[in-house]
């Protein structure tokens, strides 16, 4: 499972390599989530830039990796292509989770909440 | 893997097996096939999502005990969008209908967030004229999805 791991400031960044977060892929991506960010950091960003396609399985395993990670951990996400972005708005998960524009963005200073 | 069959006006059919890495496939080659409709990024994205949704319940639900199920998928571009028509072998919808998609709950702690049932309010949402009957122990499910996103 591609996902790769950078630390930054007092975060780490999650890359999401794969093009697609679907039903084939949702149990693996969120248990793979919880392994990189074991013991790391409270603050996790997760950059999903390389994500072309989301489906309601793919969200559910972002869901259930942001509970697994709480209250320790929190995860935040950014980069969210037009696709991947219209899944969460739909859902109203938007309102759930601090979504920046850009992985930068989350290093600004300033949360861009959405 | 998947099987395409070109009929005519433009219509097509994709006959694949009922397993989660065959509707990948099939999602695939659907879109290709639409590509010669010359449609816009958020339609495309609307459609897929609307297909990978509907594939992902009749695995996930409809063969759920089944695994060498087929699942069968007709596309018709018409004037006012795309109607789609798919038709599995599994069991039918609970109470022989499809179910309605409420929205989940979110003014909730975070451990309670549902992590489910989002597939059919995103059906729901973004198709039109959903219809579903069950004949001769066969699931059949149309809607159509409307082209004008950007």
């Amino acid at each position: 499972m591609q996902l790769e791991t950078t630390p930054r400031d007092d975060a780490l960044v999650v890359t999401a390599l794969m093009d697609r977060i679907d039903a084939a892929i949702a149990i693996q991506f969120k248990d793979n989530l919880r392994t990189v960010t074991e013991d790391g950091p409270p603050r996790v960003v997760l950059d999903l830039s390389h994500v072309d396609f989301l489906d309601s399985s793919g969200l559910g395993a972002v869901v259930a990796a942001m509970k697994l990670l709480a209250p320790e951990q929190k995860l935040e996400l950014a980069s969210l292509g037009a696709n991947v972005e219209k899944v969460f708005r739909l859902t109203r998960m938007d309102s759930v989770f601090t979504i920046h524009s850009t992985v930068d963005a989350a290093f600004d200073g300033i949360a861009q909440a959405s | 893997m998947p099987q395409l069959q070109n009929l005519k006006n433009n219509s097509f059919r994709i006959t694949f097996p009922g397993k989660p890495l065959a509707v990948r496939s099939a999602l695939a080659q659907m879109m290709e096939q639409l590509n010669a409709l010359d449609l816009s990024e958020g339609d495309r994205g609307n459609i897929e999502l609307v297909l990978a949704e509907a594939m992902n319940n009749i695995v996930e639900h409809a063969y759920i005990d089944t695994p060498d199920g087929t699942v069968e998928l007709q596309i018709t571009p018409t004037y006012n969008g795309l109607v789609c028509h798919l038709r599995d072998e599994g069991v039918p919808m609970p109470e022989g209908k499809a179910p309605n998609g409420s929205p989940a709950a979110l003014d909730c702690e975070t451990e309670e967030l549902p992590e489910g049932g989002f597939g059919w309010f995103l059906i729901r949402d973004l198709a039109h004229e959903l219809n579903y009957t069950r004949i001769s122990g066969k699931n059949l499910l149309s809607f159509r999805i409307s082209l004008n996103a950007k």
